[in-house]
């Protein structure tokens, strides 16, 4: 019954439709595969006893009614909501149930999945490998077979990232698309929640289910701008426009990343899209903008952890939290603030008009989702700054507020490679079409990882 | 910028997080060169740009005043460390610490 558990959810929604298999036959297939493969990759926190429904795995920083929510913090290793976010509310109306919670980096702090207090993440693709993160365990979950899709959030990149290096689909939806109600805040001017799927018509039938304002997230946007219609002419990508920005390809981007990336640019241009080059002259400064804008909200957010309401004491936090608690306290204390958080908020603007400048060139942005691929466990994690600057091309987009996806477009070194794909402020529909039309006409998405016999 | 130890443990106070020596030490060497990086911003030219603080553009959005479905007071309490008589229990405010 191995094969259940390669059907993209759409694929799985038909399959039940048809009764080519049953609810219960699916779930056992997802469980089985669970028992074996979760020991070796430490991929979820919690595994739900007898799941039913439609099996999807949320990152655990999602909180969930009664099923323990950890946000990877032993300062929460106890906690257990007495509400479910949102999101959750709207999938169970739509038939999603919850099969496990996943790994993550703690209160989604970090670019590898190794922040977590509950031990790594392993990349299904190569166990020595990073599987990226924030969003580490439902990357790689979804990459695995363990669930037909997940759900992530993204601060700088933590759906993207760990979606490209997973070889998986994940989608930032807009800041403001989806709302955040029962999402533990790490950063509240750029967290989003979206999708990892195994497809991008996957990502999109998601984004329908969870989009639009729920009275709980004042930054949510009108639902009438939040349609998303599926590509009518597929195949081709005649008339649409699109931008490589220069600086996406510059110093510290991989050799062999930038190939694959190239390629697939190359392959756009033969379904019919005209590329054109385009300019982000503030690129260089996102990273610094963001570290200064995100550690400072991080340090009110983190402020009601009191050990009083909820978890434990503040001393459990870990290192990556301290220190960008730190950071941040000390970015918004008397006489720093014009000098980090204000001037970080001016540059902020700054990257946001570059993007809105090269949108009128072109309808969609297309680069590398990171500059490298998965690197090794234990690489980066002593050195915090490099493993900043390994969100240096998804960080842009967050400060924007605009939707970014991730879809695989090749290999490099035998471990996967994301391309993404920016388009303008809630059309979402655009990329995701254009994803679409990419996915479709090259073999990518259908390439899994071997995980042995056992599996 | 180069952050001295006094300047770490000052702000741990404002956090409210409990560092030992050798964190501060370890704190005060990282943050001083995350702060070197970020001083990069001062290249930027920012004279007349607005701050954006939010892509939104929200601003003190309202919504009524309504009664609405809460929590119980039990499923309020229910992760609560030390309670008594269906109140938390705190640290007292102005006792010395």
């Amino acid at each position: 019954m191995n094969d259940i558990t390669g059907l993209t959810l759409i694929e799985t929604l038909k399959a039940l439709e048809e009764k080519k298999f049953s609810s219960e036959e699916l779930n056992k297939a997802y469980l089985e595969r669970i028992e074996k493969i979760n020991p070796r990759l430490n991929i979820f926190l919690e595994i739900k006893k007898n799941p039913q429904n439609m099996p999807a795995a949320i990152k655990d920083i999602i909180c969930t009614q009664n099923i323990r929510t950890t946000a990877g913090s032993k300062i929460l290793s106890n906690f257990v909501p007495p509400y479910s976010a949102t999101v959750i509310d709207r999938l169970k109306e739509k038939g999603i149930g919850i099969i496990g919670k996943t790994n993550l980096d703690e209160f989604a702090m970090g670019s590898s999945g190794e922040n977590s207090a509950y031990g790594p993440t392993k990349n299904p693709w190569n166990e020595t490998k990073v599987p990226g993160g924030s969003s580490s365990g439902s990357a790689a979950a979804v990459a695995a077979d363990l669930c037909t899709f997940a759900l992530g959030t993204d601060t700088g990149g933590s759906i993207r990232q760990p979606a490209s290096l997973c070889g998986v689909v994940g989608l930032k939806p807009s800041y403001g698309r989806v709302p955040r109600y029962g999402a533990i805040a790490m950063a509240s001017s750029l967290d989003q929640i979206g999708p990892i799927t195994k497809s991008v018509a996957d990502a999109r039938l998601v984004l329908e289910w969870i989009s639009g304002p729920d009275g709980k997230d004042s930054n949510c946007v009108d639902p009438a701008s939040c349609k998303v219609t599926p590509c009518a002419a597929r195949g081709c990508l005649a008339g649409v426009r699109v931008g490589v920005p220069r600086e996406y390809f510059g110093k510290g981007l991989d050799k062999g990343v930038e190939k694959v990336i190239r390629e697939a640019i190359k392959k756009l241009e033969e379904l019919g899209a005209e590329i054109v080059e385009v300019s982000l002259p503030h690129t260089e400064y996102a990273v610094a903008a963001y570290y200064i804008i995100m550690s400072s909200e991080v340090s009110s957010n983190m402020a009601k952890f009191d050990g009083i309401r909820f978890g434990s004491g503040r001393e459990d936090f870990g290192p990556e939290v301290k220190r960008r608690i730190m950071l941040g306290t000390f970015a918004l204390s008397t006489g720093y603030y014009d000098d980090y958080f204000a001037k970080a908020a001016e540059v902020r603007t700054l990257i946001k008009q570059d993007f809105e400048k090269a949108f009128e060139k072109c309808e969609v942005i297309v680069g590398p989702v990171s500059p490298t691929v998965a690197w090794n466990l234990g690489e980066k994690i002593e050195d915090p700054l490099t493993m900043y600057l390994s969100d240096v091309y998804t960080i842009p987009a967050s400060l924007a507020g605009i939707p970014g996806l991730s879809v695989p477009c090749g290999f490099s070194d035998g471990l996967p490679v994301g391309l993404q794909i920016l388009g303008k402020y809630l059309d979402e529909e655009t990329i995701l079409n254009i994803g679409e039309i990419y996915e479709q006409s090259t073999d990518w998405h259908n390439k899994k990882p071997d995980l042995g016999k056992e599996a | 910028m180069k952050l001295t130890s006094d300047q770490v443990k000052h702000t741990a106070k404002l956090a409210k997080l409990p560092l030992t020596e050798e964190q501060i030490e370890v704190y005060a060497e990282q943050i001083s060169r995350i702060l070197d990086y970020i001083d990069q911003l001062n290249k930027v030219g920012t004279e007349g740009v607005e701050p954006t603080f939010n892509v939104t553009g929200s601003f003190n959005v309202m919504k009524k005043d309504e009664v609405t479905k809460n929590l119980t007071q039990d499923a309020a309490l229910q992760n609560a460390s030390s309670k008594n008589n269906h109140f938390f229990v705190t640290k007292g405010v102005f006792e010395n610490e």
